[in-house]
């Protein structure tokens, strides 16, 4: 297997996430798109360290992936209590209408 | 190897029609759905690459985990379930195209620097991947090698975790 073809799918999915991540206004739909986004970084991490023939190499982009697994599992907890936090101040989740800090 | 390719390209697929309907589905639920078929042909995306413990981690913390708390937040969040209109805003044509334009720079450039690099076969002759896979070797690197980073990562969940009770509780 190319290392090209996970590199490739990987920009993909990140581009469909940044997508994701600018055209929805629902938090939660919002949070998602960022998980698109880590992931395709986990899968570029795995991948480039499959490619040097090397375990060192294979281990630290295996390990380097469970980090970030693990951030972004801490990264949704804090971030849907936000959610849950501006639909309890505005009952409605709509990230438009959040916009005090606009000029 | 010819069927480690039709499983990548039919895996691939899967993931990337998939995410876009995360991005693009008008029903909430229905998305979080979509992210269970992207996360779970990924998890397989790293069976092919021989990283068995990732994959196993990706199916327990973010289809177990994750995806669950993702429901719970749209239940807490919305009055009605199924399809809403109201889930995009008006600057769609805006974002797909700062999206294709990333993806155009980021695939000339990843193109341009691997060109046809192959990764080294699983299991082939290519001996230290053989014994690179596997959990316990990644194992034996989280607790010596890369102990502190994970000693770091632990706290950092301890934090979000009391953070994230701090900020739902209502008082």
């Amino acid at each position: 297997m190319l290392v090209n073809q996970f590199l490739l799918l990987g920009a993909a999915l990140f581009a469909i996430g940044v997508y994701g991540v600018l055209a929805r206004r629902n938090g939660v739909l919002v949070l998602m798109s960022i998980e698109l986004i880590l992931n395709a970084v986990n899968i570029n991490l795995v991948a480039l360290g499959a490619l040097r023939d090397d375990p060192a190499a294979v281990i630290a982009g295996q390990v380097f992936a469970l980090f970030v697994i693990t951030v972004a599992a801490a990264e949704v907890g804090v971030g849907l209590a936000i959610v849950l936090l501006i639909y309890r101040n505005r009952t409605s989740v709509d990230l438009d209408e959040v916009d005090l800090m606009k000029g | 190897m010819l069927a480690q390719n039709i499983a990548f390209g039919l895996l691939a697929a899967a993931a990337v029609l998939a995410a876009l309907k995360v991005v693009t589905t008008q029903n909430v639920v229905h998305a979080a759905l979509y992210l269970v078929v992207v996360l779970s042909s990924i998890a397989a995306l790293f069976v092919l690459l021989a990283a068995e413990f990732v994959a196993i981690t990706q199916i327990l913390v973010y289809v177990g985990a994750i995806v669950v708390l993702f429901l719970f937040g749209i239940m807490l969040t919305r009055p009605t379930l199924g399809r809403s209109p109201d889930l995009d805003n008006n600057q769609r044509p805006a974002a797909a195209v700062t999206a294709l334009f990333l993806l155009g720079v980021l695939a000339f450039s990843l193109i341009d620097a691997f060109e046809d690099d192959e990764l080294p076969e699983v299991g082939g002759t290519a001996a230290s991947v053989a014994v690179a896979s596997g959990t316990r070797p990644v194992g034996d690197a989280i607790f010596s090698t890369y102990l502190v980073p994970f000693e770091v990562v632990s706290v950092l969940l301890l934090a979000a975790l009391v953070g994230a009770i701090v900020l739902a509780r209502r008082d």
